[in-house]
């Protein structure tokens, strides 16, 4: 069934008709085809599809699309500057070596934030905690860690 | 060696700003117009014959455009061993056999129709152990193959085996076993096939052997009546490779074929439940190994012998032999060898090469038997190591001729990372372990060329495209390749666009495997830019009246090095050529094919130019009430010649340990009359940021007179000897040895009951 659905989406008003069986994942990435936000198995477990809803770190892929009505949402793209400055976690990533193949990345980099903006000096156990459920297969963590901590107050 | 500007150092990745900024486009992200997708209906049996297969209900859904069935398509195969068809007739040997494919509007109808498709089965006995198949009398996977037993004598014969054994002093015999796991790419397997009106064939797709997928679409094409017709691979950003990638798979030919048939673009893109049942994972292993020594520790003789399961079809895992071969001759001294393996078809999946391309299975039998023989010799396994280990200029008997080698400098740095000495053998729950590993490291000829081309241009600003054959699949290659040229023309790093995705405008390469790119396409950019640097001081030469000889050009300007006024911007020099009257544009190509060589009848020849060594050495603690390994400190160190860029380097250090990590402790694909019962990333127990120890990585140069600025490769030898390091820790440990992977908790906890009870 269709109906009308607003949301916030990157800091902009959005009006959009949705369908209630879809996930907010499918109105991203195929009706509003903001494709950075990744689909990795579609049923939670590798966090490919994070962003963050109402300061919540979320697997868009379990989100009913009707579910974010009112909500705030910010995805990879809402974090670069309409200059195309980046964000200190987007730049961190970059300079620590923390993308290989970056398919896990947008979501990986949307769960640091989600902890950097409720902890700007979360220890090494916090970030692992707050990334624990984003897989990544290319880096082993090791330098996706380094880029968080480098990206908080620490 | 002269001052190094970009070589050498930490450069981040080209391509990373997209991938943080979510622009990169994956397979998953690409649509074009009028695109349908593709769904393919697989086996409910492991082994059947396929009595009845009815599409009527299917074809008639709204929005299906098209259904095949093996009987509607040409009579084709394809893999290594061309024995398995895009769809299956008659009958199925796996539950990842493909019955019928589906083109729709959307995925969606795509699905339903599959659950139309009637198909009725007469179940048939199955085989799923590799033993069992080999038995005389066994029922046949291929009755045309008339033996369960791959055709492929893989068969190593080095010196004189009973003599050694008659001359050793002490001698060790055990069997171990390795089990199924995957590649488990975030970026999930797909395509888009799309045909033009001239019949000319575009493949978007996420390969990591762009000029060998082409080569078999376009014979793919010559037998559905489409000779002589072009084939152009375009390769979307790609999610994770580490061989999954390295064949063409039913799939592609199935969106292929549906495209032809609809004449509309067809997109098939892999769920990650098909990803973890219906790609082909790394098989499992079972090897009889036999090692013996000298009284003072000499290794007098190797002996192994391995079976491989190769499911029901044949991809390149069934010829990771070839490079098991590599650490069975060559990993330490050993005079004698016999190496002997058999690829077995059962109903299982079939198998693919995953990084390491078997040595990871060869090394954790050869690394945990050399422990149990230095124990047995009565000497410190580091010791007895070091007492074997291989050494720069020795040609081994396998023939490979070792030219730079770090492997003791690798081990000292283990050791003292460790404090090894005088902590081991406490068995107090705490124990050391180590394992080394060579690998090649100077390409691999695996194939009639293991080559790579590099065209180079620049434009009137001095911008350079480089358009390399090589595959950016995470792994840092774009980078790398703009490095080398970047230092060798002095200009910006941000100033080299890098070209690698397209046939249609790169030239040839082999492919991303043998941890061959930085080497091979490292050498090809490197004889590129110096063919187009020797152009580009020709016309300064002339322009600033000066022998090309005694210019150099850095930061984009060339400079006389004897009279350090005479200079010139090199825009300037490039404008003056192009508006010049006749007009130049500066190109320059490169082909590089390593001078390695293809094993003779006797699998002996030097198969790469340079070989990677390293060492890995870890610290456990073990639970002895419930069995839990706890890691507490991971050091792996790794020769690598020279490091191109020391960060990409350690995050293929990283990447790869945590990847060994889980081959050692957690990873299994558990099947079960030949289904996977754990599809899925939690089930299948891939590591994640919690299960992280601390790892330190430890860079050894040695400079390789054959490599790009001294570099060998790197890409797989990290996860090679993590396994038997830590199933040797374990033993220092608590004194039991966990001879299959992965070492579960379960196992250990059995293993130190039986341990009390003896």
């Amino acid at each position: 069934m269709k109906r009308e659905m607003m949301f916030k989406l990157n800091g902009e008003a959005v009006n959009v008709e949705v369908e209630s069986a879809w996930t907010l994942l499918y109105l991203l990435r195929e009706i509003l085809e903001l494709t950075g936000t990744k689909l990795g198995c579609g049923y939670g477990e590798c966090g490919a599809c994070t962003v963050i809803m109402d300061g919540q770190a979320v697997n868009a892929c379990l989100v009913p699309v009707l579910e974010a009505e009112g909500k705030n949402v910010t995805t990879i793209e809402g974090l670069v500057q309409p200059d195309g400055q980046l964000h200190p976690l987007q730049r961190t990533f970059i300079d620590h070596g923390a993308v290989q193949c970056g398919f896990c990345t947008p979501g990986m980099i949307m769960s640091a934030k989600a902890l950097l903006d409720e902890n700007q000096s979360p220890t090494d156990e916090e970030i692992k905690e707050s990334i624990a459920g984003n897989l990544c297969r290319c880096t082993g963590y090791v330098k996706i860690i380094e880029a968080v901590k480098a990206a908080s107050g620490r | 060696m002269a001052q190094l500007t970009f070589v050498g150092k930490p450069i981040p990745k080209k391509d990373a700003p997209g991938k943080v900024a979510g622009e990169a486009a994956y397979i998953q992200d690409l649509k074009v117009p009028g695109m349908l997708y593709g769904r393919i209906l697989y086996s409910a049996y492991p082994h059947a014959k396929i009595v009845r297969l009815d599409t009527t209900k299917a074809e008639k859904l709204p929005g299906v455009k098209a259904v095949l069935t093996g009987s509607t398509i040409p009579p084709f195969k394809f893999g290594v061993y061309k024995d398995n068809p895009p769809l299956k007739t008659g009958k199925v040997c796996s539950l990842r056999d493909e019955i019928a494919a589906v083109a729709a509007v959307s995925p969606e109808v795509a699905q339903d129709a599959l659950g139309l498709i009637e198909v009725e089965y007469e179940e048939l006995p199955a085989l799923f152990d590799p033993i069992e198949a080999m038995k005389e009398g066994a029922l046949l996977i291929h009755e045309e193959h008339k033996t369960n037993v791959l055709k492929m004598p893989w068969k190593l014969i080095v010196g004189d085996l009973d003599a050694a054994k008659k001359e050793a002093a002490h001698i060790v015999e055990d069997t171990f076993r390795t089990q199924w796991v995957t590649h488990c790419c975030l970026g999930a397997s797909g395509c888009i096939a799309s045909f033009d009106i001239n019949n000319n064939l575009t493949m978007y797709s996420n390969t990591q052997i762009p000029y060998l997928a082409q080569k078999d679409f376009m014979e793919a094409l010559g037998t559905f009546g489409l000779k002589n017709k072009k084939v152009r691979i375009i390769q979307s950003v790609i999610g994770g490779g580490f061989g999954s990638k390295l064949d063409t798979y039913a799939y592609e030919y199935l969106a292929i074929l549906l495209a032809l048939k609809t004449r509309k673009p067809v997109k098939i893109l892999f769920s990650r439940e098909e990803e973890f049942f219906a790609t082909s994972p790394r098989q499992c292993t079972i090897t009889k190994i036999s090692h013996g020594c000298t009284k003072e520790g000499k290794l007098l003789f190797r002996e192994m012998e391995m079976i491989l399961d190769n499911g029901a079809y044949t991809s390149w895992g069934a010829t990771t032999p070839s490079v098991m071969m590599l650490p069975i001759s060559s990993l330490y001294k050993v005079p004698n060898v016999k190496y002997t393996a058999k690829c077995v078809y059962t109903n299982n999946t079939y198998s693919q090469a995953m990084r390491g391309y078997g040595n990871p299975q060869a090394t954790f039998a050869i690394e945990c038997s050399l422990d149990q023989l230095a124990e047995k010799a009565g000497i410190d396994p580091y010791e007895f190591r070091f007492m074997n280990a291989n050494e720069p200029g020795e040609t081994t008997p396998q023939n490979f001729k070792i030219t730079s080698c770090g492997v003791k400098e690798c081990m000292e740095a283990v050791k003292t990372r460790l404090g090894w000495t005088g902590k081991r053998m406490q068995k107090e729950g705490r124990g050391f372990g180590m394992a080394a590993l060579v690998h090649v490291g100077g390409g691999a000829r695996v194939y009639k060329s293991d080559g790579c081309g590099t065209i180079i241009k620049i434009d009137d600003y001095g911008k350079v495209d480089v358009f390399t054959g090589s595959s950016e699949i995470g792994q840092g290659s774009e980078t790398i390749v703009a490095q080398i040229v970047a230092e060798v023309l002095g200009v910006p790093i941000d100033d080299i666009n890098v070209i690698n995705n397209d046939t249609d405008v790169c030239p040839w390469d082999v492919g991303v495997h043998a941890s061959r790119t930085t080497f091979v396409a490292g050498n090809s950019a490197l004889g590129a830019a110096q063919k187009l640097r020797e152009q580009i001081l020709d016309l300064a030469a002339a322009t600033l009246n000066e022998d090309p000889s005694a210019l150099d050009l850095k930061g984009s300007v060339i400079f006389s090095k004897n009279d350090k006024e005479k200079k010139i911007a090199l825009g300037k020099i490039l404008r003056s050529a192009h508006y010049a009257p006749g007009g130049k544009m500066l190109v320059a190509e490169y082909f590089y094919d390593p001078p390695n060589e293809n094993f003779d009848k006797e699998f002996k020849g030097n198969l790469s130019v340079a070989y990677a060594y390293g060492a890995h050495g870890v610290e456990v603690e073990v639970d002895k009430e419930t069995g839990q390994v706890k890691i507490i400190k991971y050091v792996a160190a790794h020769d690598v010649g020279k490091a191109i860029n020391p960060m990409l380097l350690e995050g293929q250090i990283y990447g790869g340990g945590v990847m060994g990590l889980g081959y050692a402790l957690s990873e299994n694909m558990v099947y079960q009359n030949g289904k996977i019962m754990n599809p899925n990333f939690l089930d299948y127990k891939l590591l994640t940021a919690k299960d992280i120890p601390p790892i330190e990585a430890v860079i050894i140069e040695t400079d390789e007179k054959n490599g790009p600025f001294g570099a060998k490769g790197i890409g797989e030898p990290g996860l090679v000897p993590t396994a038997p390091a830590i199933a040797n820790a374990i033993y220092d440990a608590v004194g039991v040895r966990i001879k299959d992977l992965p070492i579960t908790p379960e196992k250990v906890l059995k293993a130190l009951k039986e341990k009390e009870k003896r």
